[in-house]
C-alpha cells in the first residue's frame, strides 16, 4: 500500500508514491536515482547515510521516507557549488580527509550540519559532533584537518559557504 | 620564456603532497561503488546461508521456493562442482557448498528474484536437511586426538605445519645471558571496510558472455575464478572494478558473493544485483586469524638477541584461503627487521568451523610481531635496558640477504627510532611521567609487494600501457586496484614526472579487463613499487618516441633534444615546440602512439630455498617503521586512553607525502581497533559481534592524534626510491600499546584486544599478589 510523499529533495519539489515501510535512504538511492548516499551496516551504526532532514543530520537509514513528508532533505549532491567543490569537500579533498570515499558522503553532510550551528568548533566538539560516522581508512585525523580548513576557508571567505537553510 | 619570464622547466610531480585524482568524484557523491549501479531489468541476489557450523548436507529442497511469485532462479550447490581459493593446491572452497558445511552462515543456496523482500523470503523456504558432525571452533578441540577431518585432503585438520631451524638455535642460547619465554594470545580481527561485499552480474544471453562489476581488490584473480567456477573461457568474461569502499585484505580473493551473483546472472540470463548485509560481510570474512604466539628469547645483557624459538597456532576458519601463505608469512617476517641469526620457528595453520580467514593488512606479521616486541620490552625491564638500546642492538649492519635469504637494500629503521625517540620527547620524559601514564615503543615492518606470484605465468608482474592521442591526452591503462590508498594518483605522478608535464594531463583508466592490461591486484603493498615502476618504463618510452619527432621537427639527433615537459627545444635559445605541437609530430605517419612498460622481480628477491614455503616473504624492498605510544590508563575503570602517537615510517622516497602520511595514520588507528577493541566473538560458531557495535572500531572520540613522521630510505629499486607506505605501521601499534600500559601500571596484557575488563582483571589480580605478599611478610 503507498502513500504519496511530497518532500523537497535538494531544493527540488518532488511527489512519489512509497510504502510505508520504505527507508529514506532507499528512497533516495532508488527512487530518486542520488546514490551519492551510501549504506554501510544494517541499520544506524556507521553513519554513511547521513542527510540533512531539515537542516539537521540524521541516519536516512533509521528514517521513514513516509515521515518526511513536508520536509526539506539535502543530500551530499547538493553540497558543491555550481559543480564545484564547497569549502567542506574541498578541505576533504586538499587535506586527504577521503581516501576510499565510502564513507566520505556522510562525513561531508555531518560536517555541514555541524558548521551551520557551530561555525568555529574546537577539535573536541568536532570529534563528538561527528562520533556517528565511522571512517575506516584514515583513523580520522585528516578528516579533523578536513573540516579544520573549512572552518577557517569560510571565515576568510563568507561566501564561499552555502546558504544555511 | 613562458608568462612569468621564466626559462621553462620540466614540472615536478614526485615528492609534491597531491590530492587524490579521483578525490572530487568520491566527495561530491558522484562516485559509483558496485552497490550504485541499478538496472530497470535487475535482479536481486541473495544467499542462503547455514544454520549449522558443522555438517553432511543430506537434501536440499527448493520447491517451495521457486513457486514463490517474484522468483527467477534457486541456485543450490549443484551449479558448480568447481572449487576457488588462493594457491593452486588449495582451491576446494565451492561457492556454494554442496554435500558438506564448514562454518556457520555458509552459502548453501541462493536466491535471484524480483525484490530483496522476495528474495529473502524464498531463502526462508529453502528446506536444508543436515546430519550434524562434531565442530570445533578452537584450533586446539580442531587438531585433538579423534576429530573428524573437515576436508579429506587436510588429515587432523592441519592446513599446513611450517616447521624449521635456521642458524644455530641451541648455541645461541648457550651465548645469551638472559632466556626469556613469553606467550601472547591475538584475538581474531575483521576488516570492517565501510562498503558492504556487493556483486552486479550482467549475462548477454545472445553471445553468452558475462560481464562482473565487483567490489574486489583483485579483477585479475576473480576474473579467473570467475572461469574455473563457471566453465567459461576466459575471453567470455570482463570484469570491472568500480569505485571500491576499502579493503585491507578483506577482498584479496574471489568471493563468493561475485561468484554466486554471476551464477545467478547466467541461470535467469540476465542481470542479478547483489548486496550483501554488514552481517554478511563479517560472516565472509578473510580477517586476521585468532592465534597463539609463543616466543623465547635469548639476550645478551646490552640487549642483542641471540636466538628465538617461535611456536605459533592460527585458528585459519572451513576453508584454506589464503593460510598456507599466512603461516608463513608469520615465520619469514620474523626476519628482515633486525639482525637475527638463530631462529626455530614451529607454526601450525589449523582448519576450524569458523568463517575463513584471510590477508588482513599486515598479513601474517602483525600477531608474531607484537608477540615478538612484547618479549624485547619485557627483557629490555629486566635487563635494565632503555627500549630504544635494545632495538638498536639489533640493527642489520650490512644490506644484502639476511639469513632466511629475504633481501635487504635499503633500511631507514635506525632514523625512524632516532626520530621517534625525539619527537616523544622520550629521553625526558620516560619514567617521569605522572602515575597511570605510560610510554611504549615498537617497531615493524613490511614487504612492497610479494616477489613470487601466487600464480606463475610467465608474465611481468606490472604492465602499463599509456595511450597518446591527437588532443594532448596521456591516458595511462592499468589494471592496478585503486582501493582508496591512492593508487591512481601515485601512477598519475610517476608518468607526469618522467615527461615532466601538467598532471592534470595524465587520466587514468584502472580496472576494465576488456580495457586494461591484467594487473595481479591491491595486495601485499605491491601496486607503488611494481606498477610505479611499469609506470615509469612506459613513460620513459613515451618520452623516447616524443623526443625522436621532436628532434626529426628540428633536425637534429634525438640526444640533442631537451625535454622540458610541456616544451621541447633543440637549444637554450630555440623558442621550442609546445608539448602538443610534439605530439601532433609524434603522430604523423602512425597515428595514435600506445607504448607500454613492464615490471618485474629480481630473482635475488625471491627468497630462499631453505624449507618449503621460504619464498613467502620474498620482495624486492621492505619497509620499516617505530612508533611511541602515550596512555593514560585510569586506575578505576582500567580505561586505556590513548594520549598520543608519533611514528616514523620508512617509506623509501615519499612520492606523494599526503598520501603516505594518510596511509601511516590509518595503518596506526587500524593497529589500535585490533589491539584496543576489535575481537569477532562466536557462540557455538554463530558470530555474536556481527555489527559495528558488537565489534567496536574506534570511533572519532576515542582515535588519538597521530603524529606521522616520514623517513626516506631511497630503495635502489623502488620507483625513485620509493617503497610500501600503507601496512608497516600498523603492527607495531599493539606492543606498544601493551608496553605503554605496563609502562604505566607496572603489568603487561597478554591477550588482545586490551579492553578495562580484561585490564582490570589483571591489576586486581596483581593487587590481590601484593596484599597477599605483604600480608605473608607480616
Amino acid at each position: 500500500m503507498k502513500s504519496l510523499l511530497s518532500l523537497t529533495v535538494n531544493g527540488r519539489q518532488r511527489d512519489d508514491g512509497v510504502a510505508g515501510n520504505l527507508l529514506l535512504v532507499d528512497y533516495l538511492r532508488e527512487v530518486v536515482g542520488l546514490t551519492g548516499t551510501k549504506i554501510g551496516c544494517d541499520g544506524g551504526e556507521c553513519g554513511l547515510c547521513t542527510v540533512l532532514v531539515d537542516g539537521k543530520a540524521q541516519h536516512s537509514c533509521l528514517t521513514l521516507a513516509a515521515s518526511c513528508a513536508g520536509k526539506d532533505i539535502e543530500t551530499i549532491e547538493a553540497m558543491s557549488d555550481g559543480g564545484r567543490l564547497n569549502a567542506i569537500q574541498r578541505g576533504f579533498h586538499e587535506k586527504l580527509g577521503a581516501q576510499c570515499g565510502f564513507c566520505t558522503p556522510g562525513m561531508v553532510m555531518a560536517a555541514e550540519a555541524l558548521l551551520r550551528d557551530n561555525p568555529d568548533p574546537d577539535e573536541d566538539t568536532i570529534r563528538t559532533e561527528m562520533a556517528s560516522n565511522i571512517c575506516r581508512c584514515t583513523g580520522y585525523v585528516k578528516i579533523i584537518e578536513a573540516v579544520q580548513f573549512a572552518v577557517d576557508e569560510i571565515k576568510a571567505n563568507p561566501n564561499s559557504k552555502q546558504e544555511a537553510a | 620564456m613562458d608568462g612569468n619570464g621564466l626559462p621553462p622547466a620540466p614540472i615536478k610531480s614526485i615528492g609534491v603532497p597531491m590530492p587524490m585524482v579521483d578525490g572530487p568524484e568520491k566527495i561530491s557523491g558522484r562516485a559509483l561503488y558496485t552497490a550504485d549501479f541499478y538496472d530497470h531489468a535487475a535482479l536481486t541476489g541473495c544467499i542462503k546461508r547455514a544454520d549449522v557450523a558443522h555438517a553432511h548436507i543430506l537434501s536440499v529442497d527448493i520447491s517451495a521456493a521457486e513457486a514463490l511469485p517474484g522468483v527467477h532462479a534457486v541456485i543450490t550447490g549443484s551449479e558448480t562442482d568447481e572449487g576457488h581459493g588462493v594457491l593452486p593446491v588449495s582451491r576446494t572452497e565451492l561457492p556454494i557448498a554442496f554435500d558438506r558445511v564448514r562454518y556457520k552462515g555458509e552459502p548453501v543456496a541462493a536466491v535471484a528474484a524480483d525484490s530483496i523482500e522476495i528474495a529473502k523470503a524464498a531463502c526462508d523456504l529453502i528446506k536444508v536437511e543436515y546430519e550434524e558432525l562434531p565442530a570445533y571452533f578452537t584450533a586446539a578441540d580442531s587438531i585433538a586426538e579423534g576429530s573428524v577431518d573437515l576436508h579429506d585432503h587436510r588429515p587432523g585438520n592441519i592446513e599446513r605445519h611450517v616447521d624449521y631451524e635456521i642458524g644455530d638455535v641451541d648455541a645461541g642460547f648457550g651465548q645469551a645471558e638472559l632466556v626469556h619465554e613469553t606467550e601472547y594470545h591475538c584475538a581474531e580481527v575483521c576488516q570492517v571496510q565501510t562498503e558492504p561485499h556487493a556483486a552486479f552480474a550482467e549475462w548477454d544471453g545472445e553471445r553468452d558472455e558475462l560481464t562482473v562489476r565487483a567490489s574486489t581488490q583483485v579483477p585479475y584473480y576473480v576474473h579467473l575464478m570467475l572461469s574455473k567456477i563457471l566453465k567459461m573461457p576466459k575471453s567470455k568474461i570482463r570484469v570491472i572494478k568500480p569505485f571500491l569502499g576499502g579493503g585491507f585484505g578483506a577482498r584479496t580473493e574471489a568471493l563468493n558473493v561475485e561468484l554466486i551473483t554471476a551464477m545467478l546472472a547466467r541461470r535467469v540470463r540476465g542481470t542479478v544485483r547483489t548486496v550483501i548485509s554488514r552481517e554478511e560481510t563479517f560472516i565472509t570474512h578473510r580477517g586476521r586469524p585468532e592465534q597463539t604466539v609463543k616466543i623465547r628469547m635469548g639476550m645478551t645483557k646490552d640487549g642483542k638477541v641471540t636466538a628465538i624459538d617461535c611456536q605459533t597456532i592460527q585458528r585459519g576458519g572451513g576453508h584454506s584461503g589464503y593460510g598456507i601463505v599466512t603461516i608463513l608469512y608469520s615465520g619469514s617476517m620474523l626476519f628482515a627487521i633486525y639482525d637475527l641469526q638463530n631462529v626455530r620457528y614451529d607454526g601450525k595453520r589449523v582448519l576450524t568451523n569458523t568463517p575463513p580467514c584471510g590477508a588482513f593488512r599486515g598479513h601474517g606479521t602483525v600477531n608474531v610481531r607484537h608477540a615478538f616486541e612484547n618479549a624485547m620490552d619485557e627483557m629490555a625491564i629486566k635487563l635494565g635496558l632503555d627500549p630504544f638500546a635494545v632495538r638498536r642492538a639489533n640493527l642489520i649492519a650490512e644490506m644484502g640477504h639476511v639469513a632466511n635469504d629475504l633481501w635487504v637494500n635499503s633500511y631507514g629503521l635506525p632514523e625512524c627510532l632516532d626520530v621517534v625517540e625525539k619527537a616523544s620527547g622520550w629521553k625526558d620524559r620516560k619514567g617521569n611521567l605522572a602515575p597511570g601514564k605510560g610510554l611504549g615503543l615498537a617497531c615493524s615492518h613490511y614487504v612492497s609487494g610479494a616477489s613470487k606470484p601466487v600464480n606463475w605465468t610467465g608474465e611481468p608482474h606490472a604492465t602499463i600501457n599509456l595511450k597518446l592521442d591527437f588532443d594532448g591526452t596521456i591516458v595511462i591503462l592499468t589494471g592496478a586496484s585503486e582501493i582508496g590508498q591512492g593508487s591512481s594518483t601515485i601512477l598519475v605522478q610517476c608518468v607526469a614526472e618522467v615527461l615532466g608535464i601538467d598532471p592534470t594531463r595524465v587520466k587514468i583508466i584502472a580496472a576494465d579487463s576488456r580495457v586494461t592490461p591484467k594487473d595481479n591486484g591491491s595486495y601485499s603493498s605491491r601496486v607503488t613499487y611494481m606498477v610505479g615502476n611499469a609506470a615509469i618504463e612506459a613513460a620513459t618510452n613515451l618520452r623516447g618516441v616524443l623526443v625522436a619527432a621532436a628532434a626529426k621537427k628540428f633536425d637534429v639527433n634525438p640526444e640533442d633534444v631537451e625535454c622540458l615537459g610541456e616544451t621541447y627545444r633543440a637549444g637554450s635559445q630555440d623558442e621550442g615546440m609546445t608539448f602538443d605541437e610534439v605530439a601532433m609530430a609524434a603522430l604523423e605517419g602512425t597515428g595514435t602512439i600506445t607504448v607500454k612498460g613492464n615490471f618485474d622481480t629480481h630473482p635475488d628477491s625471491w627468497g630462499g630455498k631453505k624449507y618449503r614455503g621460504a619464498a613467502i616473504g620474498g620482495s624486492m624492498a621492505f619497509a620499516y617503521a617505530a612508533q611511541v605510544v602515550e596512555v593514560t590508563v585510569d586506575p578505576d575503570t582500567a580505561e586505556i586512553k590513548v594520549d598520543q602517537v608519533w611514528v616514523a615510517h620508512d617509506c623509501g622516497k615519499a612520492l606523494n607525502p599526503l598520501t603516505v602520511e594518510g596511509q601511516i595514520q590509518g595503518s596506526v588507528w587500524m593497529g589500535m581497533g585490533q589491539a584496543m577493541t576489535e575481537e569477532t566473538r562466536y557462540h557455538k560458531g554463530l558470530l555474536i559481534s556481527g555489527n559495528m557495535l558488537d565489534y567496536r572500531v574506534p570511533t572519532f572520540v576515542e582515535s588519538p592524534p597521530i603524529e606521522a613522521h616520514i623517513v626516506e630510505s631511497i630503495d635502489p629499486h623502488g620507483p625513485f626510491g620509493a617503497k610500501e607506505a600503507g601496512e608497516a605501521s600498523l603492527a607495531g601499534f599493539l606492543p606498544a600499546l601493551t608496553s605503554a600500559v605496563a609502562d604505566a601500571m607496572g603489568v603487561r596484557a597478554h591477550e588482545l584486544p586490551v579492553t578495562p575488563d580484561r585490564l582490570l582483571r589483571i591489576l586486581e589480580d596483581k593487587e590481590r599478589e601484593m596484599r597477599s605478599s605483604a600480608t605473608a611478610a607480616e
